[in-house]
C-alpha cells in the first residue's frame, strides 16, 4: 500500500513484462460467477431482512427522537424528550408492573404444567398420538378467538366462571375491577394457548434422552419420581432454557389477551390490566403519537434484552449441577486428584 | 451442476431479489391517471364501515345513470379499522376515491383538511348548520359531505314502566323528563321502587350531557381548558352523583351489557337513531320497547358520518359527483330505509318516506318523525378539538372508577386531572 502511494504517478510506466492474459467474456463471467454467486444465493434472506426487519428498526430509532406527524411524514428533532416523557408517566410503570405480574402468573404455572404433561405423554400410554395432538389443539385457536371466548366466560355478571363460583358459594369475583383477578383471568388465556405447545417441545426433548439411562435407573431401584428428577430434568436443560426464554419474550410482549379483555382494549379504567405493548399501541394507533410509541418500543426492547440475559444466567445456574453423577469437585480437589494420579 | 446452470440460477436469484425491492418500492402507485374525457370508463372506489345503507341496488342506480362508472365498495368492519386505515394512508396513496369519516375522529382529521378536496360551494347549506360547521376548517372550506346524524331520544320499556307505576304512553313519557333533573329523579324513584337499575350505563349519560356543552375540553382556538372548566366539573359531578346510582353498568358494549340487553334488564336508554337496530338486534325477544320524543335538556346528537375525498385521488371530479349523489337528500332517505342511518339534510326532513316511517319493534313508534324533531332540537354544536377523544375517554374512565368503587369522586377526578396534564 505504502509503496503504491509514494511511487510518483507517471505516464511512462513501463509495460509489464508478462503479457496480459486476455479473458473471453464468458470466462470473465464465470470468474465473477464463482466469486459472487454464493452471496447471491444467500441474498434473499438479507434483502428481505433489510426491508422488513432492519429498516423498520432503524426507522423506529430515528422517529423515537422526534415529534413525529405520521400523516405528513415529517417531524421535529426533540432528542430524548420522548424517552423522558415515557419514563415519567405513572401509566408506564403501572403497565410495567402489570406485564411482569401477568408474565409470572402465566409462565411459572405454564412451565410446571407443561413439564408434567410432557412427562405423562412420555410414558407408555394408549393412543399416544391422540393425546399429543389434543395437547396442541388450543394452540391452533387464534388468540383473538381465545380472547372472545374467555371474555364471555370471565364476564363479571353474565360469565360462566362467576356463575359457577356463585353456584358453589364462593361468590362472584370482580374480574374487571381488581388488578390481581384481571391478571389471573388474562394469564389463564395465555396458559390455555401455550401450555400444550411448550409441553410438546419438552416432550420432543424427553424423547431424545437415551432409554438406557432409565433402564439402568430402574435396575438400581429408582422410582418414577426419582428418575424424573435425576435423569429427565437435567437432560432437558438446553430445551428448558429455550422454553423459558421464548416464553419470557412472549410474556413481555403480551398484547392480544389484555386487548381483548374488555370492549375498549385500553387496559381498564384504572389501568388494571394495561400492559406495555397495549400502552404502546394506544399511544401509536390511538393517539397517533408515533414519536412516543417508537421511544416506548425501544425501551421495551432494552427491557426484554435485560430480562432475557438475567433469565439465561438464572436458568443456567439452576439446572447446572443436577445432571453430573456424584458431587461436583472444586478446583482444589481436582488439582489434588491430578497430583495423586501423577504420583502414582 | 455445470457453470451455466449456476449462472442461470444466480441470475434468477438476483432477479428475484431485485424484483422484491422494486415491487416494494412501487406498490400502491395510481393505476390510471385522470382523463379529460368525461365519458371514459372509470372505476370509483368508496370505503365505508359498519352499514351506511349503501346497498348494491342503490349503487347500481348510480351506475345505470352513469354507464361509464363502475363503483367498488369496500366495507371495513368497524369505524376503528377505517380510522387506522385512513390515517396511515392519508397524504400518501392507497386511499379510496371516497372515504367515510366518523364524527368521533372528525376533529383529528380536520388538522389535515388541506389534504382533502373541499365540497363545491353550491352544495353548501343543504345540511343541518351544525353538521356543516363541524366539517368546516379555519379557511372556511367544507371538507365533508354529511351523511347521517344521531339525534338522541329516550328508548324505554313500557312493560317495566307500568310495573313501576310510571306512565307508559309515549306522549306522557315524553313529558316525564324534559330536564336532566327530572330524568334522574324519575330514575331514582324507579330504582327505589324496584331495586333494579334504571338506565343501561353511566357513561352514556356523560356523553349526553357533554354533547350539550359547547366548550368542554378545548376552546375553538385550541387552548386546553379541560381541567379548569367548571362546566366539565359540573357534568362529572352530576354523572357521578346522580347517574351512577341508577345505572346498570359503567359503560356500553361490554359482554355484560350485551347480555343484559338481550335479557331486558333495564327500562331506559338514551338512544340515537342507529341504536334502534342494536336494541332490536341484540334483544329480539325483549318486548315492550318504545321511544319517547324527548331528550333531557333539549337536543343531543351522538355519532354520524361524513364522506370525504382525498385531494390526491385519481378521479377527484367523478368522486365529487358520486359523493354529491350519495349525500343528496333523496339518496339519504333511501339509505335510511336500508340501514336506519338518519339523514343530516334539511330537505330530507320533508320527505314522506322519512316522516311516515314507523318501527314495528318499538311499538310502531314514528321513528322518522321523532328523528326529525330530535335533530331540530339540537341547538348546541360542541367544539371538539383534536384531542377531544383522549380527554373524553379519560373522563369516562374516571366515571368507571367511581362506578366500580376503585376510587371515590374526588380522587378519581384528581387522577383524571393528573392524567390529562400530560397530553
Amino acid at each position: 500500500m505504502t509503496i503504491t502511494a509514494t511511487r510518483p504517478a507517471s505516464a511512462q510506466t513501463p509495460p509489464p513484462d508478462r503479457p496480459i492474459r486476455v479473458l473471453s467474456f464468458s470466462q470473465r463471467l464465470s470468474r465473477w460467477d464463482m466469486k459472487l454467486s454464493p452471496y447471491l444465493y444467500i441474498s434473499p434472506f438479507f434483502v428481505l431482512f433489510a426491508i422488513v426487519g432492519l429498516f423498520p428498526i432503524a426507522y423506529t430509532g430515528v422517529i423515537s427522537f422526534m415529534d413525529w406527524d405520521q400523516v405528513r411524514r415529517s417531524g421535529e428533532f426533540v432528542g430524548f424528550d420522548q424517552y423522558a416523557w415515557i419514563l415519567t408517566q405513572p401509566k408506564f410503570w403501572t403497565a410495567l408492573g402489570n406485564t411482569f405480574s401477568i408474565f409470572l402468573l402465566s409462565s411459572v404455572p405454564q412451565l410446571i404444567l407443561a413439564l408434567f404433561i410432557a412427562a405423562m405423554l412420555d410414558r407408555h400410554i394408549r393412543a399416544k398420538t391422540f393425546w399429543r395432538m389434543s395437547a396442541l389443539l388450543p394452540y391452533v385457536v387464534a388468540p383473538v378467538a381465545v380472547g372472545l371466548i374467555f371474555n364471555a366466560l370471565f364476564a363479571d355478571k353474565s360469565g360462566a366462571v362467576n356463575g359457577f363460583f356463585e353456584w358453589i358459594g364462593i361468590g362472584a369475583i370482580p374480574w374487571h375491577v381488581e388488578p390481581f383477578w384481571s391478571h389471573i383471568a388474562i394469564a389463564t388465556m395465555v396458559n390455555y394457548r401455550w401450555t400444550g405447545y411448550n409441553a410438546l417441545i419438552l416432550l420432543a426433548a424427553m424423547q431424545a434422552i437415551p432409554r438406557d439411562y432409565y433402564e439402568a435407573a430402574t435396575v438400581d431401584g429408582a422410582g418414577a419420581f426419582r428418575q424424573f428428577m435425576s435423569i429427565t430434568l437435567p437432560s432437558l436443560k438446553p430445551t428448558l432454557i429455550f422454553v423459558v426464554i421464548t416464553s419470557t419474550i412472549g410474556g413481555l410482549q403480551i398484547f392480544d389477551e389484555p386487548r381483548m379483555f374488555d370492549q375498549f382494549g385500553r387496559g381498564g379504567s384504572a389501568q388494571q390490566w394495561l400492559t406495555i405493548t397495549l400502552y404502546l399501541y394506544d399511544i401509536g394507533w390511538g393517539e397517533w403519537n408515533f414519536g412516543r410509541a417508537a421511544a416506548m418500543a425501544w425501551i421495551l426492547f432494552i427491557i426484554i434484552l435485560a430480562i432475557g440475559l438475567i433469565n439465561l444466567l438464572v436458568t443456567r445456574s439452576l439446572v447446572r449441577d443436577e445432571g453430573r453423577r456424584g458431587a461436583q469437585l472444586s478446583r482444589r480437589e481436582r488439582r489434588a486428584l491430578k497430583r495423586a494420579e501423577a504420583r502414582r | 451442476m455445470n457453470s451455466r446452470a449456476i449462472r442461470r440460477g444466480a441470475a434468477a436469484v438476483s432477479a428475484l431479489a431485485i424484483g422484491g425491492v422494486v415491487l416494494a418500492g412501487c406498490a400502491g402507485s395510481a393505476e390510471e391517471s385522470a382523463s379529460d374525457d368525461p365519458n371514459a370508463p372509470i372505476e370509483l372506489s368508496i370505503a365505508t364501515f359498519n352499514d351506511f345503507g349503501y346497498t348494491d341496488e342503490l349503487l347500481q342506480e348510480y351506475m345505470d345513470e352513469h354507464p361509464n362508472v363502475t363503483i367498488v365498495h369496500n366495507k371495513a368492519a368497524t369505524s376503528n379499522d377505517a380510522r387506522a386505515n385512513f390515517f396511515q394512508k392519508l397524504g400518501n396513496s392507497g386511499l379510496a376515491d371516497i372515504e367515510a369519516i366518523e364524527v368521533d375522529w372528525l376533529a383529528e382529521m380536520m388538522e389535515y383538511s388541506d389534504l382533502l378536496e373541499p365540497v363545491p360551494d353550491d352544495l353548501k347549506g343543504r345540511w343541518l348548520d351544525w353538521k356543516e360547521a363541524a366539517a368546516t376548517d379555519a379557511e372556511g372550506n367544507l371538507v365533508g359531505y354529511g351523511t347521517d346524524i344521531g339525534p338522541q331520544a329516550v328508548c324505554y320499556r313500557s312493560d317495566l314502566f307500568e310495573a313501576a307505576g310510571l306512565p307508559t304512553d309515549r306522549e306522557e313519557v315524553a313529558k316525564l323528563f324534559t330536564t336532566w333533573d327530572d330524568f334522574f329523579t324519575v330514575g331514582q324513584e324507579y330504582v327505589d321502587k324496584t331495586g333494579k337499575p334504571f338506565i343501561d350505563s353511566a357513561n352514556t349519560v356523560l356523553q349526553g350531557l357533554m354533547n350539550q356543552v359547547e366548550v368542554s375540553y378545548e376552546e375553538a382556538d385550541g387552548t386546553v381548558v379541560a381541567t379548569e372548566n367548571p362546566d366539565v366539573r359540573e357534568v362529572y359531578d352530576t354523572v357521578v352523583e346522580r347517574a351512577v346510582p341508577i345505572s346498570a353498568y359503567p359503560a356500553q358494549w361490554g359482554d355484560d351489557w350485551y347480555a343484559s340487553l338481550a335479557n331486558g334488564e333495564f327500562p331506559a336508554m338514551l338512544c340515537p337513531g342507529w341504536m334502534h337496530g342494536i336494541i332490536s338486534g341484540e334483544g329480539p325477544d325483549v318486548e315492550g320497547w318504545d321511544i319517547a320524543d324527548v331528550f333531557p335538556g333539549g337536543g343531543g346528537n351522538w355519532g354520524g358520518s361524513y364522506l370525504t375525498i382525498p385531494a390526491n385521488g385519481a378521479h377527484v371530479e367523478a368522486a365529487q359527483e358520486l359523493a354529491d349523489w350519495l349525500s343528496s337528500p333523496e339518496t339519504q332517505v333511501k339509505a335510511f330505509g336500508n340501514a336506519g342511518t338518519f339523514p343530516s339534510q334539511t330537505e330530507a326532513y320533508e320527505s314522506d318516506d322519512l316522516t311516515g316511517f314507523t318501527n314495528e319493534f318499538f311499538n310502531d313508534a314514528p321513528t322518522g318523525q321523532i328523528g326529525v324533531d330530535r335533530a331540530e332540537a339540537v341547538t348546541v354544536s360542541p367544539v371538539k378539538g383534536a384531542k377531544y377523544f383522549q380527554f373524553h375517554d379519560a373522563l369516562q374512565s374516571a366515571v368507571t372508577r367511581v362506578f366500580d368503587g376503585i376510587e371515590d369522586q374526588e380522587t378519581s377526578w384528581q387522577t383524571w386531572v393528573d392524567e390529562v396534564s400530560g397530553f
